[in-house]
């Protein structure tokens, strides 16, 4: 009996002999290899694939998958204070509810008219997000803040005819590392340079009389981040912006959406170009997937023209009064003109952005405000208590969003070994900055949202506590 | 055509988020922050110096949750996907397996964090080490990465990787030009211009590839490198392509495989075998990973022993201990994105591997073939569909490029127009070509392993009844669609800046009278 049971492959549809030969038969050959006939056979490989045995059934796969992904840790199994780039916040169960429907999980292209519904979320993403950030010109999104920001710089670049970029000193390091893979090396031409900015060692801010320095006629761009990548609120962005426009520069400002309920969008104090993350936008960290970038602007030709991206625009159908939505200035993408076009595109965070939409949703103004203060009140509550533990200190104790800097330094522990310790007790603390900044020697960032409880915290602090005192 | 389903689209006519809601409505709130904190830190808004208060709310819309969750599902039906038949071209429209959907939304995936301790990450880690074995085994490459977030990313880690690499020899002043040709993704000319080359684009000859001779005559002490996908997007294999590798490598440049269509060849020729320096594979095309509407994807992108001290980090490795992160960030110089990747994507194509093996994965290049030659013999018998190339004879790889040349000179009737009309059956709209077009009116169906006989003969039933549509009412045709949320785009105003709107309040300010229209 086992003989007449098939054991086609679930995924597909004609892997049964009558199918094959159905489709040899229409074809008119008596085997495959035949079809295979405009590969020279010394193309042909040999080589015996060594690939683990094939899990074709779901109950041994999935089995298997559970097996091997239950190593991790992760951020509800352990109390994490880990952000600097990725950020654990609450995701509405409502935005995996959208982006996981199959018609937005596989659609792929479409006309308009057939994938409408897609279509219209992405220029709500874009829309909702133009009101948080007080742009009127968003593209679809990039692959994560550090493309954003090179895709920035280089769109400053081709606006100004320069080629420098000053910057803040204290960036993320691996933003940073993507910025400079855009921006090229010295011997080239079209290299864009980076000219670092000193900050205040008193405030964590900008030092504008360095900057004052730093920018020139050669400067296509200042570029700053508020909040800063130590949590720095930057409350100097007039002035810079200011003094960026006083030498005909761009003034670029990356910022972190979920703070702008309390604190002013960029273009409140002269920003031209926004950008940023959309991970704090209802994504999942996803163990660093989560990721994606925004670029954003005045609606202006100036710098509509330059953006390389996709760009979703509300638009009319042949019939009067109906409403739909279709790709702006498409041939200026490298979709359009190859290497002509500006940088280049291709897939990038599509689905997010409709996570995204939804989350902007659900939040509404007086959301965005709530989670703001509460991050506020939060994060400056463990600054707080943690600075009371003997010997360790908060590098810059006020002015600061979601983030802030835990100085070890005087306790005579490193942050590895306080890491390592914590993890005893179900935690993980906060990033290590001492590789990346050696300068504060044994330091940590840690990270505090709506998500922390007053218990979370007192039993972060407690641990700290305990693991000095041993 | 009697035999085609009767289908119309969702229409919900779903006004934008933003014209939806009323003050003071919520579709979330947040706990209230307990009193010991407030106690301890004051009022909130204190805490943001005055400068730089927000200083009033933000524009959003107020809505209830489930008002929120209703629009969104108002629009998920109004969008295709593949709810019918989506043959999408150089995509490789295929399954994705639910249950590793299901399986990356758990915590052990979702709620990771990139700088958790390596020993908390061991699942991801051993993922990620298992993809790149098995990439490593398909492709003859020696080291995977899963950093870049599509293939045009993966594509630009290359250009970087290129420019790192003659950098490190002191040549890149000198070495300053990227070849490719006319048939290749056009990512990869973009992403070398990107990267500071300039680009050489080879054109398409008789034989349906450009001749060794062409390529003889543009490379010289200034190549960098080359950068091809094979077969190309009409089904062509370019049979010189290891001819084409050893000359390049003879010039001292480097050679770049754009694997996008991977899918007919996986399991029967191997890129380090045929002398390619790296490769790329496109895990949400051939690898099971939904398109997602345009990611999150991922790029996987494999070199060779001799270019990984330039790849970009972080790398996976494995010691006694366990799995292992290098990361080096002084390298600095190819690094394309934040972190390891989508790690999702990761798994899903992992999953994907698994669940066929290598018997699966050479059967499902088996199936595409078939499916695609078979489609082949049935498309071409409609009057009006003609074969690019046609005097190519030999059987096209995984996918054929037609084309309606001969449709619209006899009706009018385009391939845009044609497009429009089989979405009013249920069936996603086919591809047509790359920039540029190297023949009129294309269209590029790719089969795919998953989709049935009776798929493949439903689409092609379609494009017949269309074609014979555009003979006997063509205003069907190019009026079409007719049975979606709405009608045909007219896309008059998208480039110009008085009319262009990427936000609402773009919208709003250039029309200030406009509100009464709606969408779908």
């Amino acid at each position: 009996m086992t003989d007449v049971v098939s054991r086609a492959h679930p995924y597909m549809a004609n892997s049964t002999d009558e199918a094959r030969k159905h489709m040899l038969n229409a074809i008119g050959i008596q085997d495959v290899d035949e079809l295979f006939e405009q590969i020279p056979p010394g193309h042909r490989t040999g080589h015996r694939f060594d690939l683990p045995d094939a899990l074709t059934s779901e109950v041994s796969l999935k089995r298997h998958l559970t097996g091997v992904l239950g190593k991790n840790e992760n951020c509800e199994s352990y109390l994490s204070f880990l952000g600097g780039g990725i950020w654990q916040h609450h995701v509405p169960a409502i935005c995996d509810e959208v982006w996981a429907r199959s018609e937005f999980l596989t659609s792929v292209w479409g006309t308009a008219a057939s994938d409408l519904g897609r279509n219209q979320a992405w220029f709500e993403y874009a829309s909702q997000l133009g009101e948080l950030i007080g742009m009127e010109f968003v593209g679809l999104p990039v692959y994560s803040w550090g493309a954003a920001v090179g895709h920035s710089f280089r769109m400053a670049a081709r606006i100004t005819g320069r080629r420098q970029v000053v910057l803040s000193s204290l960036m993320d390091p691996e933003r940073e590392a993507v910025a400079k893979t855009y921006c090229g090396f010295a011997e080239q031409e079209g290299h864009i340079e980076l000219i670092h900015v000193d900050h205040d060692p008193a405030t964590g801010r900008l030092d504008l009389a360095d900057l004052e320095r730093k920018i020139t006629d050669e400067t296509a761009a200042v570029y700053f981040e508020n909040p800063s990548y130590l949590g720095i609120i930057e409350d100097q962005g007039s002035r810079i912006a200011a003094m960026a426009r006083n030498k005909g520069a761009e003034t670029i400002v990356g910022v972190d959406p979920i703070s702008l309920g309390v604190i002013a969008p960029p273009s409140d104090y002269g920003a031209d170009i926004t950008i940023g993350t959309t991970q704090p936008l209802g994504v999942h960290m996803n163990g660093g997937g989560g990721v994606g970038g925004f670029i954003a602007t005045r609606d202006e030709e100036r710098y509509a023209r330059e953006y390389p991206t996709l760009q979703v625009s509300l638009a009319d159908t042949i019939v009067p009064g109906e409403r739909g939505f279709g790709m702006t200035l498409f041939g200026q993408s490298s979709y359009g003109s190859r290497e002509d076009g500006n940088d280049w595109t291709g897939n990038s965070v599509y689905l997010w952005a409709i996570a995204n939409a939804v989350y902007m949703s659900v939040m509404g103004p007086a959301g965005f405000e709530e989670v703001g203060k509460s991050i506020l009140q939060r994060s400056r509550y463990a600054a707080r208590q943690i600075s009371s533990l003997p010997g360790v200190s908060v590098r810059w104790g006020a002015g600061f969003f979601k983030e802030f800097v835990v100085d070890f330094n005087a306790t005579g522990r490193t942050v590895a070994e306080m890491n390592a310790a914590l993890r005893d007790k179900q935690v993980f603390g906060g990033g290590d900055l001492s590789q990346d900044f050696p300068s504060f020697g044994q330091a940590a960032l840690y990270c505090v949202t709506e998500i922390h409880t007053l218990d979370d915290i007192d039993y972060l602090v407690d641990s700290i506590g305990e693991v000095l005192a041993r | 055509m009697s035999g085609l389903r009767k289908y119309h689209a969702a229409v919900w006519d779903e006004p934008l988020v933003m014209e939806l809601g009323a003050t003071g409505r919520r579709g979330i709130v947040f706990p209230e922050t307990e009193q010991a904190i407030v106690d301890a830190v004051g009022d909130a808004i204190e805490l943001v110096p005055e400068s730089v208060r927000r200083s009033g709310p933000a524009n959003l819309p107020e809505l209830s949750e489930p008002d929120v969750l209703r629009h969104y599902l108002h629009l998920s039906q109004e969008t295709l996907g593949m709810m019918g038949i989506s043959l999408f071209g150089t995509c490789t429209m295929k399954y994705n397996a639910r249950v590793t959907e299901s399986l990356v939304r758990l915590p052990h995936v979702a709620e990771t964090h990139p700088a958790q301790d390596v020993q908390t990450q061991q699942g991801t880690l051993e993922i990620i080490y298992g993809l790149d074995r098995m990439l490593c085994e398909l492709s003859g490459m020696d080291q995977f990465v899963f950093q870049p977030g599509g293939g045009a990313d993966a594509a630009f880690l290359h250009a970087t990787l290129t420019r790192a690499y003659h950098h490190a020899r002191g040549e890149l002043s000198q070495r300053r030009e990227i070849i490719t040709t006319a048939q290749a993704h056009p990512c990869n000319s973009a992403t070398a211009s990107a990267a500071g080359f300039d680009v050489i684009t080879l054109p398409m000859e008789e034989k349906g590839y450009a001749s060794v001779e062409a390529l003889r005559s543009v490379v010289s002490e200034r190549t960098a490198a080359l950068m091809v996908n094979n077969p190309d997007d009409m089904g062509i294999y370019n049979p010189d392509i290891k001819e084409w590798v050893d000359i390049v490598h003879a010039a001292g440049g480097l050679c770049f495989y754009d694997h996008a269509n991977f899918n007919g060849v996986m399991g029967r020729i191997r890129a380090a075998e045929l002398g390619f320096d790296a490769c790329m594979f496109m895990l949400h095309k051939t690898f099971g990973a939904p398109k997602a509407g345009g990611g999150p994807a991922v790029g996987a992108y494999g070199c060779r022993e001799h270019l990984a001290e330039f790849l970009t980090t972080p790398v996976v490795d494995k010691d006694d201990e366990g799995y292992t992160v290098k990361v080096n960030r002084s390298a600095g110089t190819t690094q394309v994105r934040e972190y390891m990747g989508n790690i999702p994507v990761v798994v899903k194509a992992y999953s994907w591997l698994r669940a066929m093996g290598a018997d699966g994965v050479k059967e499902a290049a088996d199936l595409s073939m078939l499916a695609n030659n078979y489609m082949e013999r049935r498309l071409l018998q409609i009057p009006g569909v003609t074969k690019a190339l046609p005097h190519l004879e030999q059987h096209r790889m995984e996918m054929t490029r037609y084309s309606l040349a001969d449709l619209t000179e006899e009706t009018g009737v385009t391939t845009l127009d044609v497009q429009n009309r089989m979405v009013d059956f249920g069936v996603d709209a086919y591809w047509l070509a790359h920039e540029p077009w190297l023949i009129p009116e294309p269209f590029t169906p790719e089969a795919g392993e998953m989709w049935s006989i009776e798929d493949l003969d439903y689409w092609v039933d379609v494009i017949a009844q269309i074609c014979e549509e555009a003979r006997t009412t063509p205003e069907l045709v190019t009026t079409a669609p007719h049975n979606q949320a709405i009608h045909r785009l007219d896309g008059s105003g998208l480039d110009d800046p008085g009319r262009w709107a990427t936000t609402w309040r773009a919208y709003q300010r250039k029309n200030p009278d406009a509100s009464a229209g709606t969408a779908g």
